[in-house]
């Protein structure tokens, strides 16, 4: 066993803190502030070659894991970008996995140096407004016509639409089997044709920097070779984003947690009330203490997911825990440093507030606290199914 | 074109640093080390040199225990070719002149067209390597520069140095050492292919032996490190303005004596 960060994943953490720190706290303020898109962020992570870390070398990636993305976007938010700035970044790790691992050949040169260099936004369409957690139940239909199918439908939740130039869309080809009711669906990657989908945007509570949208598909033509694997087991294909997306979103919150908490800290060592600085007082130290416990806790178990996706191991149960975790752990350690605060931490000057709201995200996304802990009562401990 | 470029590992600037057990030292636990800013300004107009004339390479060189290949290693994923760590308990004790003779004996081995380094180092701000290591190796010195221009055979630079409200323009026989000042450039982020690069690249380790030297007592040596003084609180003068402007005449003149 060994826990040590290898000179090459320490290298990679030191560099991320370096360039996502160049980038001021009151940058992020304002881009939440105006709702713009962190174009500069991209740009500057797309220039340094870390949105194509995951991407194989041969198609003009770096060809690392899922361990070292973890690096990089618990490094973002910890820098204080949040999840503003590892939203879209992530988008460049999780979503091309499936074309990376059951993608045609030529599906694979065709796209994945674009992706590579960030030349491609990418979107992810999964989520329908009627059905929620339950994937099997998808409406949003693909009929094929000749060479091509094509998708009418509607998403909801589809992050970075406003700016996507490419979607990887899960849709219903055949009808819903019960006795297999993940099969049926098929996985496309292709053009965010702007002619055939219609984006409206959700506001919402924090992360206005990122949009969330709900689309809406009306004849929507995608070539065969735009097929991601089989037909029919576009589910199964996905499954290769969504173990990944959990474990990179629970360290995500692990990382702004720390944001917070590091602030937090600060401001306790400062901040002086009846003659003494009131990180003195156990009950605001305690807190802290506990807060970074957890933090290091859940952080040990995302990594411990991401080495296991890494290995080619089983790791739903794995990456499941890791985000439940690392979105308790950073809730609380953003609660706890707002609190901290007092009344300054309702203060936008005083940062922690935009934090807060943000990680927040990720006790509902991109799976809810609660339908974990039903995976884990099947799945792990083998109880009955209660839905 | 063959450029050297020394740099130093030193705290990271946001660093509290805190005076060791040992007086004569900081306690260095807990500290991340980074290349010195100025020193990344010589790395960047050294790639720089390098791309614009489409060959070359850049040597980077630094001094100093273990830790010190962390720097290195980041000089090699911003895009040096290569390294050499002068990395001996010998120089544990080294003074900017020692150091400077160390650098200056591998750089004789080297024979580069052209020294690079920053204009001071931020963790003791001596300033004084890059002079001395131009007067050992006997070449031309610009120190502070604020930009340079390489002629096309290599066989001089032209370099400006900020002065107060312009430029002093120098030319310099190659070869030469030149200082950076902020402003020379901006220095790149390290891109991820070259960390993944950096990893395959060669630092070699030297002795003081194999440069044939046996480093002097060092002639600078540190007696003792002491912390400022708390400063001491304001003073705020209550009363009516008129009164108050009086006392704080008297108070400037008598008890701070500045006017």
């Amino acid at each position: 066993m060994d826990f040590a960060l290898t000179e090459q994943q320490e290298m990679i953490r030191k560099e991320v803190a370096t360039l996502a720190r160049s980038f001021s706290l009151d940058y992020w303020l304002e881009k939440d502030r105006k709702h713009e898109y962190p174009w500069d962020f991209v740009k500057a992570f797309a220039r340094a070659g870390w949105l194509g870390a995951i991407i194989p070398e041969a198609y003009g990636g770096s060809g690392l894991g899922v361990t070292e993305a973890a690096i990089l976007l618990h490094e973002i938010c910890a820098s204080g970008a949040g999840t503003s700035g590892a939203s879209p970044i992530h988008f460049y790790v999780f979503p091309p996995m499936p074309v990376i691992k059951h993608g045609s050949e030529r599906l694979k040169e065709k796209y994945l140096p674009k992706i590579a260099t960030g030349e491609i936004v990418m979107s992810f369409g999964v989520t329908e407004p009627n059905v929620g957690s339950d994937t099997s139940r998808i409406q949003t239909r693909a009929v094929r016509q000749g060479d091509r199918w094509v998708v009418n439908g509607r998403k909801v939740w589809n992050t970075n639409a406003r700016n996507a130039t490419h979607i990887l869309l899960l849709a219903r080809t055949d009808e819903r089997d019960p006795k297999k009711p993940l099969k049926n669906l098929t996985l496309f990657f292709t053009e965010f044709d702007r002619a055939k989908i219609t984006v409206q945007e959700i506001e919402k509570l924090g992360r206005a920097a990122v949009d969330s949208n709900e689309i809406f598909i009306d004849g929507l033509e995608i070539p065969e070779e735009n097929v991601v694997g089989e037909v029919g087991s576009g589910f199964y294909h996905i499954l290769d984003s969504l173990n990944p997306e959990r474990m990179l979103t629970g360290i995500e919150a692990v990382g702004i947690g720390r944001a917070a908490l590091g602030r937090a800290v600060e401001y306790a060592k400062q901040r002086v009330v009846f003659d003494r600085p009131i990180g003195q007082n156990q009950a605001i130290a305690h807190p802290l203490a506990m807060a970074w416990a957890k933090l290091e806790a859940a952080e040990a178990m995302c990594l411990k997911a991401a080495w296991l996706f890494d290995h080619g191991q089983p790791c739903g149960a794995e990456s499941n825990v890791a985000k439940l975790l690392g979105a308790e752990a950073g809730f609380e350690a953003c609660d706890v440093a707002l609190q901290t605060h007092g009344g300054y931490g309702y203060a936008k000057e005083f940062y922690v507030e935009r934090l807060w709201r943000e990680v927040r995200l990720y006790k509902i996304a991109p799976v809810s606290q609660q339908m974990v802990l039903n995976h884990l009562a099947e799945h792990v401990l083998g109880l009955p199914k209660s839905y | 074109m063959k450029i050297v470029v020394a740099i130093k590992q030193v705290p990271d600037t946001a660093t509290q640093v805190k005076i060791g057990g040992d007086p004569k030292a900081i306690d260095t636990a807990g500290i991340t080390w980074i290349v010195s800013p100025y020193d990344e300004f010589a790395i960047e107009e050294a790639l720089r040199l390098k791309e614009k004339r489409g060959q070359g390479e850049v040597i980077a060189v630094s001094l100093g225990p273990d830790r010190v290949k962390e720097a290195l290693r980041s000089a090699l994923a911003m895009g040096c070719d290569r390294a050499i760590h002068l990395n001996d308990p010998a120089w544990a004790n080294a003074d900017t002149l020692a150091t400077a003779q160390a650098l200056a004996a591998v750089i004789k081995q080297e024979q580069p067209a052209l020294v690079l380094c920053g204009r001071q180092a931020i963790d003791d701000d001596m300033g004084a390597v890059g002079a001395q290591l131009a007067e050992v190796l006997g070449w031309p010195c610009a120190s502070w520069i604020m930009e340079e221009a390489v002629d096309a055979d290599a066989k001089s630079v032209r370099v400006g140095r900020q002065v107060e409200g312009g430029l002093e323009v120098f030319d310099l026989p190659l070869p030469a050492v030149l200082s950076a000042q902020k402003g020379l450039n901006e220095p790149r982020y390290p891109t991820l292919k070259g960390i993944m690069g950096a990893k395959k690249k060669e630092i070699k380790d030297v002795k003081a032996g194999d440069l044939g030297l046996t480093p002097a007592a060092p002639q600078v040596a540190v007696k003792n490190l002491e912390a400022l003084p708390a400063r001491p609180p304001g003073r705020v003068i209550q009363g009516e303005i008129k009164d108050a402007v009086k006392e704080l005449v008297r108070a400037l003149r008598e008890d701070a004596k500045a006017i």
